[in-house]
């Protein structure tokens, strides 16, 4: 593997995973991977079906115990820090989370104060302040005593964007927001997810299929392929008609996207 | 992706969060938490109050409620609460035990048709028992269950059997479908040995093993309440303290950690204390049918919320008990079993929620 990483000159480095082997019993999705995550940044995770960018981020997230080397949050093993604390710096939202029938959305917001809260200050004001702060901010006043599941796809992710917003959380990391919406949906969690890192300060780590989208919404593309880290940098170093056709065995072309600027990927046809 | 097809009409009347602020203390809630528990609790007290006064010496309701308060006279204080409370007292505990017991387990598995029974306690606690009836004591191994008296034995058959259960499905955590999967396996195997033994009985020890198997209060007093209000005096505040936590159990595992929630610790500590209730429950009054299972949906569709409550569970068990064992005594023969009734109150309710089972289940 060559030195694609290209680590940034000055910001802290938030989170990061070093020298990290993953797998589900005997089997290795991801061998040996390094990858630093600094202070403000805004990184999508891109790759083929099955290259391991999902099962990096459970890692990132201390959901998935690497079988070697380690995730530092603040430099800080993530595994030997007390998963509360880790709560209250880092945030995740899961590719299809689970809410209980019955549940409104305030019920759900609500719910990500829970690292904030004990079992004698239950409900603080600090924690009433913060969501409805969080509703408002993802205009979900309004559906705030609506039960999640009678909510659209769409609506549904903007709540549990909303409860991370509530989490209160400086690092967020989501696997696949979009997945299951259309496309007008997808740019709209997007946007969302976008302000949470220009308005709020978030540093967020996103885990996309649409390569367009993430070049669009992110700073920085990592690209994977079987578990290995092929190429890291801004979207236009990484999306190149080159590492397309390495990566995704893809032939397409590369242009530059009409509204913003970013690369934009035109497929071809398959290669192979 | 969940299938979601719900044809769930909006909240009809809106019950919005309240808030409870006291000194340090802060807690929401919302006025159906609390009304509800409250209706049950005057239910269950009338419903208890019934049943004390019916028998061979009929006493009314009033009488049988100024007995309670300290008044009355000496004839009806003692038939009251020396003769019939004690079998209320067993009625009222096991239902509360296994109320709570269906709403943690339902909790965890987030299954609303997990209880007690698939985690292997009811069946270990069938063998122990008929074990010991059938048994008697013509082994060594037997003369030894059987020193320790019947519902210690079904106690530590159930406890075994659940602790079989539990050390199978654990990998690395407790998953809910495999955990249901392995108790239906292990249940399996303990209803095998109870045919067994039951084969091998005689007559007479085999209609004694049934109405075992089936629940019942009858013949049951202080001896069979003191270990389990003893045993709810430590599990029931457990439980109550569990809440919180369950609150973002709920979500599934990935969300509930990274909500700060240790996920292995915390399922570990709701799966052993819903065993413990429900094996101390069933070694005093028999595995008494489906209060486990159907008091938990029944609370949370009069409470609302998106979880079993555990308080309004535990009460609407003990009324399930005491109202099936009041109807047990009075309109049918002295000696019928309350699992019976309470059987023939909960299967239509089964069916009926499975009927009604497009709706979201995770199994």
């Amino acid at each position: 593997m060559t030195a694609l990483e290209s680590p940034s000159t000055t910001a802290t480095v938030r989170l990061a995973a070093d020298g990290v082997r993953l797998g589900y019993g005997d089997k290795v999705v991801v061998a040996d991977l390094d990858l630093q995550l600094t202070d403000g940044s805004f990184t999508a995770i891109v790759g083929p079906n099955g290259c391991g960018k999902s099962t990096l981020l459970r890692a990132l997230g201390r959901l998935l115990r690497p079988t070697a080397g380690s995730v530092l949050l603040d430099g800080r093993a993530i595994t030997s820090t007390p998963t509360k604390e880790v709560a209250k710096v880092l945030g995740l939202l899961p590719q299809t989370p689970l809410a209980p029938e019955g549940l409104t959305v305030a019920d759900l917001v609500a719910r990500g104060r829970h690292p904030h809260q004990s079992w004698l200050r239950q409900w603080s004001s600090d924690d009433e302040a913060v969501v409805t702060e969080a509703l408002t901010w993802t205009d979900m006043v309004e559906l705030a005593d609506s039960p999640v599941d009678a909510l659209s796809g769409g609506q549904r992710q903007r709540a549990w964007i909303s409860m991370a917003l509530a989490q209160g959380t400086d690092l967020l990391l989501l696997d696949e927001p979009t997945t299951y919406l259309d496309l007008a949906h997808q740019v709209d969690v997007l946007e969302l997810v976008g302000r949470l890192h220009t308005e709020r300060g978030r540093t967020v780590v996103v885990v996309l299929h649409d390569l367009n989208l993430a070049a669009r919404y992110a700073q920085r593309l990592v690209a994977m392929k079987d578990g290995v880290l092929i190429a890291s940098g801004t979207p236009a170093e990484v999306l190149t008609e080159q590492l397309l056709a390495e990566v995704f065995e893809l032939e397409a072309r590369v242009v530059p996207d009409p509204v913003t600027g970013t690369p934009m990927v035109v497929p071809v046809r398959r290669l192979r | 992706m969940t299938a979601v097809a719900p044809t769930r009409a909006p909240a009809a009347r809106p019950d919005p969060r309240r808030t409870l602020r006291v000194g340090g203390f802060s807690a929401t809630y919302r006025r159906r938490q609390l009304v509800v528990p409250l209706l049950v609790l005057v239910v269950l007290v009338l419903a208890a109050a019934v049943s004390l006064g019916r028998g061979d010496y009929p006493i009314s309701v009033l009488d049988v409620l100024r007995v309670l308060v300290g008044a009355g006279d000496d004839t009806q204080q003692f038939i009251v609460l020396g003769l019939r409370a004690p079998r209320i007292a067993v009625a009222v505990l096991v239902g509360t035990a296994l109320g709570i017991s269906g709403a943690l387990i339902q909790t965890f598995a987030r299954n609303p048709l997990a209880s007690p029974d698939i985690l292997g306690v009811t069946g270990g606690a069938a063998v122990g028992a008929v074990a010991v009836i059938v048994l008697g004591g013509t082994t060594t191994a037997s003369r030894l269950l059987g020193g320790l008296g019947l519902p210690a034995a079904a106690l530590a058959g159930g406890l075994l059997m659940a602790l079989l259960v539990f050390g199978l499905a654990w990998n690395q955590g407790l998953d809910g479908y495999r955990l249901v999967l392995v108790g239906i396996g292990l249940s399996a195997m303990a209803l095998a040995v109870v045919r067994y033994l039951l084969t091998r009985s005689t007559i007479q020890d085999a209609a004694v093993a049934n109405v075992w198997i089936t629940g019942s209060l009858n013949g049951r007093g202080w001896d069979q309440a003191l270990p389990l209000a003893l045993a709810l005096l430590v599990l029931l505040p457990v439980s109550l303290a569990l809440s919180r936590v369950l609150g973002a159990l709920q979500f599934g595992d990935d969300t509930a950690r990274g909500l700060g929630v240790r996920v292995p610790l915390a399922q570990a500590v709701t799966v052993v204390v819903a065993v413990a209730l429900a094996a101390f429950a069933v070694s005093a009054a028999g595995p008494v049918q489906f209060v486990a299972l159907v008091v938990p949906q029944i609370a949370v569709r009069l409470t609302g919320g998106s979880r079993p409550p555990l308080l309004a569970a535990g009460l609407l068990g003990a009324l399930l008990v005491v109202a099936s064992d009041l109807v047990a005594r009075t309109v049918l023969p002295e000696t019928f079993p309350v699992g019976v009734v309470t059987s023939v109150v909960g299967a239509p309710y089964l069916l009926w929620l499975l009927v009604r089972g497009r709706r979201r289940t995770t199994l």
